[in-house]
Protein backbone atom coordinates (compact mmCIF):
# COMPACT_ATOMS: atom_id res chain seq x y z
CA UNK A 1 0.00 0.00 0.00
CA UNK A 2 1.37 3.41 -0.93
CA UNK A 3 2.29 5.81 1.83
CA UNK A 4 0.04 8.80 2.34
CA UNK A 5 1.90 11.98 1.40
CA UNK A 6 -0.54 14.83 2.07
CA UNK A 7 2.29 17.35 1.67
CA UNK A 8 2.44 16.77 -2.07
CA UNK A 9 -0.35 19.30 -2.64
CA UNK A 10 1.59 22.21 -1.11
CA UNK A 11 2.70 24.56 -3.90
CA UNK A 12 6.35 25.46 -4.52
CA UNK A 13 7.55 22.99 -1.91
CA UNK A 14 9.47 19.72 -1.98
CA UNK A 15 9.42 17.80 1.28
CA UNK A 16 12.69 15.98 1.88
CA UNK A 17 11.31 12.56 2.72
CA UNK A 18 12.93 9.13 2.60
CA UNK A 19 12.31 8.83 -1.15
CA UNK A 20 13.98 12.19 -1.90
CA UNK A 21 16.78 11.34 0.51
CA UNK A 22 17.48 8.09 -1.30
CA UNK A 23 17.58 9.87 -4.68
CA UNK A 24 19.83 12.59 -3.36
CA UNK A 25 22.21 10.58 -1.21
CA UNK A 26 25.41 11.31 -3.14
CA UNK A 27 24.41 14.84 -4.05
CA UNK A 28 23.99 15.62 -0.37
CA UNK A 29 27.14 13.74 0.64
CA UNK A 30 29.09 15.80 -1.92
CA UNK A 31 27.64 18.93 -0.26
CA UNK A 32 28.75 17.68 3.15
CA UNK A 33 32.32 17.33 1.87
CA UNK A 34 32.36 21.13 1.42
CA UNK A 35 32.39 21.59 5.18
CA UNK A 36 36.15 21.08 4.99
CA UNK A 37 38.08 24.18 3.92
CA UNK A 38 40.51 22.18 1.75
CA UNK A 39 37.61 20.58 -0.14
CA UNK A 40 36.03 23.98 -0.72
CA UNK A 41 39.32 25.10 -2.26
CA UNK A 42 39.59 22.04 -4.47
CA UNK A 43 35.96 22.44 -5.60
CA UNK A 44 36.43 26.12 -6.41
CA UNK A 45 39.62 25.40 -8.34
CA UNK A 46 37.89 22.90 -10.67
CA UNK A 47 34.23 22.23 -10.01
CA UNK A 48 33.73 19.64 -12.74
CA UNK A 49 36.69 17.50 -11.69
CA UNK A 50 35.63 17.62 -8.06
CA UNK A 51 32.05 16.65 -8.93
CA UNK A 52 33.29 13.76 -11.06
CA UNK A 53 34.80 12.19 -7.95
CA UNK A 54 31.23 11.56 -6.71
CA UNK A 55 28.79 8.90 -7.98
CA UNK A 56 26.14 11.53 -8.71
CA UNK A 57 23.92 11.57 -11.79
CA UNK A 58 24.91 13.86 -14.64
CA UNK A 59 21.70 15.83 -14.00
CA UNK A 60 22.69 16.37 -10.38
CA UNK A 61 26.17 17.52 -11.35
CA UNK A 62 24.77 19.93 -13.95
CA UNK A 63 22.25 21.35 -11.45
CA UNK A 64 25.12 22.05 -9.04
CA UNK A 65 27.23 23.66 -11.77
CA UNK A 66 24.20 25.80 -12.71
CA UNK A 67 23.52 26.61 -9.04
CA UNK A 68 19.91 25.71 -9.85
CA UNK A 69 18.76 24.97 -6.31
CA UNK A 70 15.18 24.14 -7.32
CA UNK A 71 16.50 21.48 -9.69
CA UNK A 72 18.87 20.23 -6.99
CA UNK A 73 15.89 19.86 -4.67
CA UNK A 74 13.90 17.93 -7.29
CA UNK A 75 16.86 15.60 -7.71
CA UNK A 76 16.97 14.79 -4.02
CA UNK A 77 18.96 17.67 -2.56
CA UNK A 78 18.11 19.09 0.82
CA UNK A 79 18.47 22.78 1.55
CA UNK A 80 20.67 22.31 4.61
CA UNK A 81 23.09 20.23 2.58
CA UNK A 82 22.88 22.51 -0.47
CA UNK A 83 23.70 25.42 1.83
CA UNK A 84 27.30 24.14 1.82
CA UNK A 85 27.53 25.01 -1.87
CA UNK A 86 26.07 28.43 -1.11
CA UNK A 87 28.53 28.94 1.72
CA UNK A 88 31.38 28.02 -0.60
CA UNK A 89 30.10 30.74 -2.95
CA UNK A 90 29.89 33.19 -0.04
CA UNK A 91 26.07 33.35 -0.21
CA UNK A 92 23.79 33.86 2.76
CA UNK A 93 20.74 31.70 3.46
CA UNK A 94 18.58 34.62 2.37
CA UNK A 95 20.34 34.81 -0.99
CA UNK A 96 19.98 31.05 -1.44
CA UNK A 97 16.31 30.92 -0.50
CA UNK A 98 15.56 33.98 -2.61
CA UNK A 99 17.24 32.43 -5.64
CA UNK A 100 14.59 29.71 -5.70
CA UNK A 101 11.61 32.06 -5.87
CA UNK A 102 12.11 33.66 -9.27
CA UNK A 103 12.44 37.03 -7.52
CA UNK A 104 15.50 39.26 -7.58
CA UNK A 105 17.62 39.40 -4.43
CA UNK A 106 16.27 42.87 -3.71
CA UNK A 107 12.63 41.94 -4.29
CA UNK A 108 12.96 38.95 -1.98
CA UNK A 109 14.65 40.98 0.74
CA UNK A 110 11.92 43.64 0.47
CA UNK A 111 9.21 40.99 0.71
CA UNK A 112 10.77 39.66 3.92
CA UNK A 113 11.05 43.17 5.38
CA UNK A 114 7.37 43.69 4.68
CA UNK A 115 6.44 40.57 6.63
CA UNK A 116 7.26 37.75 4.26
CA UNK A 117 5.22 35.76 1.76
CA UNK A 118 1.62 35.64 2.98
CA UNK A 119 -0.06 32.33 3.68
CA UNK A 120 -3.25 33.34 1.88
CA UNK A 121 -3.23 31.81 -1.58
CA UNK A 122 -0.14 29.71 -0.81
CA UNK A 123 -1.54 26.67 0.96
CA UNK A 124 -2.62 24.40 -1.92
CA UNK A 125 -1.35 23.71 -5.41
CA UNK A 126 -4.75 24.48 -6.92
CA UNK A 127 -4.40 28.03 -5.63
CA UNK A 128 -1.40 28.47 -7.93
CA UNK A 129 -3.01 27.03 -11.04
CA UNK A 130 -3.74 30.44 -12.53
CA UNK A 131 0.00 31.28 -12.57
CA UNK B 1 17.07 15.59 42.98
CA UNK B 2 17.57 17.89 40.00
CA UNK B 3 14.84 20.42 39.45
CA UNK B 4 13.55 22.04 36.28
CA UNK B 5 13.29 25.72 37.09
CA UNK B 6 12.23 27.13 33.74
CA UNK B 7 11.94 26.55 30.03
CA UNK B 8 13.13 28.88 27.30
CA UNK B 9 11.96 28.89 23.69
CA UNK B 10 13.68 30.70 20.87
CA UNK B 11 14.32 30.63 17.15
CA UNK B 12 17.91 29.81 16.20
CA UNK B 13 18.42 31.57 12.86
CA UNK B 14 22.06 31.48 11.67
CA UNK B 15 22.00 35.14 10.52
CA UNK B 16 21.42 36.16 14.17
CA UNK B 17 24.70 34.48 15.04
CA UNK B 18 26.43 36.36 12.23
CA UNK B 19 24.96 39.67 13.48
CA UNK B 20 26.26 39.00 16.99
CA UNK B 21 29.68 37.78 15.85
CA UNK B 22 30.16 40.79 13.55
CA UNK B 23 28.84 43.36 16.08
CA UNK B 24 25.86 44.33 13.94
CA UNK B 25 23.25 44.12 16.69
CA UNK B 26 22.74 47.91 16.75
CA UNK B 27 22.04 48.15 13.03
CA UNK B 28 18.47 49.22 12.21
CA UNK B 29 17.68 45.80 10.71
CA UNK B 30 18.71 43.92 13.84
CA UNK B 31 18.04 46.40 16.63
CA UNK B 32 14.33 45.54 17.15
CA UNK B 33 15.17 41.84 17.37
CA UNK B 34 17.90 42.20 19.98
CA UNK B 35 15.74 44.61 21.98
CA UNK B 36 13.31 41.74 22.38
CA UNK B 37 16.04 39.74 24.13
CA UNK B 38 17.20 42.46 26.54
CA UNK B 39 14.87 41.22 29.26
CA UNK B 40 16.06 37.68 28.60
CA UNK B 41 19.74 38.53 29.04
CA UNK B 42 19.03 40.08 32.44
CA UNK B 43 16.75 37.20 33.40
CA UNK B 44 19.49 34.72 32.44
CA UNK B 45 21.99 36.55 34.67
CA UNK B 46 19.55 36.44 37.57
CA UNK B 47 18.53 32.84 36.94
CA UNK B 48 21.64 31.07 35.63
CA UNK B 49 21.03 27.33 36.01
CA UNK B 50 23.60 24.62 36.68
CA UNK B 51 22.74 22.91 33.42
CA UNK B 52 20.68 23.48 30.28
CA UNK B 53 19.02 20.60 28.50
CA UNK B 54 19.09 22.17 25.06
CA UNK B 55 16.74 20.75 22.43
CA UNK B 56 17.77 21.77 18.92
CA UNK B 57 18.24 20.29 15.52
CA UNK B 58 21.43 19.58 13.71
CA UNK B 59 21.41 21.12 10.22
CA UNK B 60 23.28 18.44 8.29
CA UNK B 61 26.38 19.28 10.32
CA UNK B 62 27.18 16.52 12.82
CA UNK B 63 24.83 14.13 11.03
CA UNK B 64 25.09 13.79 7.27
CA UNK B 65 22.84 11.29 5.50
CA UNK B 66 25.10 8.49 6.75
CA UNK B 67 23.29 8.38 10.08
CA UNK B 68 19.97 10.09 10.86
CA UNK B 69 19.03 9.66 14.53
CA UNK B 70 15.54 10.83 15.45
CA UNK B 71 16.55 11.74 19.01
CA UNK B 72 20.25 12.07 19.93
CA UNK B 73 21.57 13.01 23.37
CA UNK B 74 25.07 14.45 23.64
CA UNK B 75 26.93 12.74 26.49
CA UNK B 76 30.43 14.07 25.78
CA UNK B 77 32.47 16.26 28.12
CA UNK B 78 32.64 18.98 25.49
CA UNK B 79 31.27 19.90 22.09
CA UNK B 80 33.13 22.07 19.60
CA UNK B 81 31.28 24.63 17.43
CA UNK B 82 31.31 23.36 13.84
CA UNK B 83 32.52 24.92 10.60
CA UNK B 84 29.24 25.00 8.68
CA UNK B 85 30.88 26.23 5.52
CA UNK B 86 31.53 29.85 6.49
CA UNK B 87 34.17 28.94 9.13
CA UNK B 88 33.34 28.06 12.75
CA UNK B 89 31.53 30.68 14.86
CA UNK B 90 33.90 32.45 17.30
CA UNK B 91 32.02 31.24 20.37
CA UNK B 92 33.19 29.25 23.38
CA UNK B 93 33.20 25.48 23.27
CA UNK B 94 30.18 23.89 24.88
CA UNK B 95 30.93 22.09 28.14
CA UNK B 96 28.68 19.08 28.55
CA UNK B 97 27.49 17.18 31.59
CA UNK B 98 28.27 13.53 30.85
CA UNK B 99 26.92 12.22 34.18
CA UNK B 100 23.59 14.01 33.80
CA UNK B 101 23.31 13.08 30.12
CA UNK B 102 24.00 9.40 30.85
CA UNK B 103 21.48 9.42 33.65
CA UNK B 104 18.82 10.96 31.43
CA UNK B 105 19.57 8.48 28.66
CA UNK B 106 19.28 5.52 31.01
CA UNK B 107 16.02 6.79 32.49
CA UNK B 108 14.39 7.90 29.26
CA UNK B 109 15.30 4.75 27.31
CA UNK B 110 13.77 2.64 30.07
CA UNK B 111 10.76 4.92 29.73
CA UNK B 112 10.37 3.71 26.10
CA UNK B 113 12.17 6.51 24.22
CA UNK B 114 14.94 4.91 22.21
CA UNK B 115 17.57 7.64 22.19
CA UNK B 116 20.82 7.58 20.28
CA UNK B 117 23.74 8.33 22.60
CA UNK B 118 26.42 10.51 21.03
CA UNK B 119 29.84 10.72 22.66
CA UNK B 120 31.51 12.75 19.93
CA UNK B 121 29.71 15.55 18.12
CA UNK B 122 30.23 19.05 16.81
CA UNK B 123 27.41 21.51 17.38
CA UNK B 124 26.04 24.00 14.87
CA UNK B 125 24.08 27.26 14.92
CA UNK B 126 20.97 25.43 16.09
CA UNK B 127 22.63 25.12 19.49
CA UNK B 128 25.03 28.07 19.60
CA UNK B 129 22.70 30.86 18.41
CA UNK B 130 20.26 30.41 21.34
CA UNK B 131 23.24 30.51 23.74
CA UNK B 132 24.46 33.75 22.15
CA UNK B 133 20.98 35.30 22.30
CA UNK B 134 20.57 34.50 25.98
CA UNK B 135 24.17 34.94 27.24
CA UNK B 136 25.74 37.42 24.83
CA UNK B 137 29.46 37.00 24.18
CA UNK B 138 31.11 35.59 27.33
CA UNK B 139 34.55 33.96 27.29
CA UNK B 140 32.95 30.76 28.52
CA UNK B 141 29.29 29.69 28.69
CA UNK B 142 28.27 30.07 32.34
CA UNK B 143 26.79 26.59 32.79
CA UNK B 144 26.97 23.07 31.48
CA UNK B 145 24.85 22.05 28.51
CA UNK B 146 23.37 18.73 27.47
CA UNK B 147 22.74 18.95 23.70
CA UNK B 148 19.68 17.07 22.51
CA UNK B 149 19.36 16.86 18.74
CA UNK B 150 16.01 16.10 17.10
CA UNK B 151 15.83 15.10 13.44
CA UNK B 152 13.78 17.70 11.61
CA UNK B 153 15.79 17.50 8.39
CA UNK B 154 14.55 14.27 6.84
CA UNK B 155 10.80 13.77 6.90
CA UNK B 156 9.04 12.38 8.82
CA UNK B 157 10.24 14.13 11.92
CA UNK B 158 8.90 12.93 15.29
CA UNK B 159 5.32 13.99 15.95
CA UNK B 160 4.43 16.84 18.27
CA UNK B 161 2.78 14.30 20.54
CA UNK B 162 5.96 12.22 20.73
CA UNK B 163 8.04 15.29 21.51
CA UNK B 164 5.59 16.38 24.21
CA UNK B 165 5.67 12.94 25.83
CA UNK B 166 9.46 12.88 25.62
CA UNK B 167 9.57 16.14 27.56
CA UNK B 168 7.57 14.50 30.30
CA UNK B 169 10.00 11.57 30.38
CA UNK B 170 12.91 14.00 30.64
CA UNK B 171 11.28 15.66 33.65
CA UNK B 172 10.92 12.24 35.32
CA UNK B 173 14.57 11.52 34.55
CA UNK B 174 15.76 14.77 36.09
CA UNK B 175 13.69 14.21 39.20
CA UNK B 176 15.52 10.95 39.84
CA UNK B 177 18.99 12.52 39.54
CA UNK B 178 20.75 12.58 42.91
CA UNK B 179 22.54 15.89 42.69
CA UNK B 180 20.39 18.97 43.45
CA UNK B 181 20.95 20.69 40.11
CA UNK B 182 18.91 23.56 38.78
CA UNK B 183 18.14 22.72 35.17
CA UNK B 184 16.49 24.66 32.38
CA UNK B 185 15.02 22.95 29.34
CA UNK B 186 15.24 24.92 26.11
CA UNK B 187 13.26 24.31 22.94
CA UNK B 188 14.64 26.00 19.84
CA UNK B 189 13.92 26.49 16.13
CA UNK B 190 10.98 27.92 14.23
CA UNK B 191 8.87 29.91 13.93
CA UNK B 192 7.23 30.00 10.50
CA UNK B 193 9.75 29.82 7.69
CA UNK B 194 10.41 28.11 4.41
CA UNK B 195 13.91 28.09 2.96
CA UNK B 196 13.23 26.26 -0.28
CA UNK B 197 11.28 26.25 -3.52
CA UNK B 198 9.12 28.96 -5.02
CA UNK B 199 7.19 29.28 -1.75
CA UNK B 200 10.37 30.31 0.11
CA UNK B 201 9.90 33.30 2.39
CA UNK B 202 6.56 32.15 3.76
CA UNK B 203 5.65 33.77 7.08
CA UNK B 204 2.39 33.09 8.93
CA UNK B 205 2.07 35.47 11.87
CA UNK B 206 -1.39 34.28 12.76
CA UNK B 207 -0.21 30.68 13.02
CA UNK B 208 2.83 31.68 15.04
CA UNK B 209 0.90 33.78 17.55
CA UNK B 210 -1.69 31.04 17.95
CA UNK B 211 1.14 28.54 18.48
CA UNK B 212 2.58 30.70 21.27
CA UNK B 213 -0.87 31.11 22.87
CA UNK B 214 -1.58 27.40 22.76
CA UNK B 215 1.91 26.37 23.87
CA UNK B 216 1.33 28.39 27.02
CA UNK B 217 -2.31 27.56 27.68
CA UNK B 218 -3.18 24.23 26.04
CA UNK B 219 0.04 22.37 25.19
CA UNK B 220 -1.50 18.90 25.39
CA UNK B 221 -4.01 19.85 22.73
CA UNK B 222 -1.38 21.62 20.62
CA UNK B 223 0.76 18.49 20.72
CA UNK B 224 -1.93 16.68 18.69
CA UNK B 225 -1.45 18.96 15.68
CA UNK B 226 -0.41 16.81 12.72
CA UNK B 227 2.75 17.37 10.66
CA UNK B 228 0.85 18.57 7.64
CA UNK B 229 -0.48 21.59 9.54
CA UNK B 230 3.04 22.69 10.42
CA UNK B 231 4.31 22.23 6.89
CA UNK B 232 1.37 23.81 5.11
CA UNK B 233 0.77 26.68 7.55
CA UNK B 234 4.28 27.43 8.89
CA UNK B 235 6.45 26.37 5.95
CA UNK B 236 8.62 23.33 5.29
CA UNK B 237 11.16 24.43 7.92
CA UNK B 238 8.46 25.66 10.34
CA UNK B 239 8.15 22.04 11.41
CA UNK B 240 11.11 22.72 13.72
CA UNK B 241 8.46 23.94 16.15
CA UNK B 242 7.79 20.36 17.30
CA UNK B 243 10.99 20.78 19.34
CA UNK B 244 9.32 23.43 21.49
CA UNK B 245 6.93 20.74 22.68
CA UNK B 246 9.79 18.76 24.26
CA UNK B 247 10.60 21.72 26.50
CA UNK B 248 6.94 22.40 27.24
CA UNK B 249 6.34 18.75 28.17
CA UNK B 250 9.06 19.00 30.79
CA UNK B 251 7.25 21.71 32.78
CA UNK B 252 5.65 20.69 36.06
CA UNK B 253 2.10 21.88 35.31
CA UNK B 254 1.84 19.08 32.73
CA UNK B 255 1.88 16.47 35.48
CA UNK B 256 -0.43 18.20 37.93
CA UNK B 257 1.98 20.79 39.38
CA UNK B 258 1.12 24.46 39.89
CA UNK B 259 0.49 26.76 36.93
CA UNK B 260 3.52 28.13 35.13
CA UNK B 261 4.48 31.81 35.01
CA UNK B 262 4.99 33.51 31.65
CA UNK B 263 8.04 35.71 32.27
CA UNK B 264 8.61 36.95 28.74
CA UNK B 265 7.08 36.75 25.28
CA UNK B 266 8.45 38.23 22.08
CA UNK B 267 7.71 37.95 18.38
CA UNK B 268 9.40 39.64 15.44
CA UNK B 269 9.47 39.41 11.64
CA UNK B 270 11.87 39.05 9.90
CA UNK B 271 15.28 37.70 10.72
CA UNK B 272 16.63 36.71 7.32
CA UNK B 273 13.91 34.30 6.02
CA UNK B 274 12.28 33.60 9.34
CA UNK B 275 9.83 34.71 12.00
CA UNK B 276 11.42 34.95 15.44
CA UNK B 277 9.52 33.70 18.47
CA UNK B 278 10.67 33.68 22.07
CA UNK B 279 9.16 32.67 25.41
CA UNK B 280 10.41 32.24 28.96
CA UNK B 281 8.22 30.09 31.20
CA UNK B 282 9.00 29.48 34.87
CA UNK B 283 7.84 26.67 37.11
CA UNK B 284 6.19 27.89 40.30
Amino acid sequence: MALDKPYEDIPGTIIFDAEQSRKGYWLNQFCTSLMKAENRERFKADERTYLDEWPMSEEQKQAVLDRDLNRCMELGGNIYFLARVGATDGKSFQQMAGSMTGMSEEEYRDMMLKGGRPIEGNRYKHEWEDD
Amino acid sequence: MAKITASVYTSHIPAIGVAIDQDKTDEPYWQPLFKGYEFSRQWMQDNTPDAIFLVYNDHATAFSLEIIPTFAIGAAAEFVPADEGWGARPVPKVVGHPELASHIAQSVIQDDFDLTIVNKMEVDHGLTVPLSLMFGQPDAWPCTIVPFAVNVVQYPVPSGQRCFQLGQAIRRALESYDEPLKVQVWGTGGMSHQLQGRRAGLINKEFDQAFLDRLIAEPADLAKMPHIDYVREAGSEGIELVMWLVARGAMSDICGGPAIAVKHRFYHVPASNTAVGHLILENN
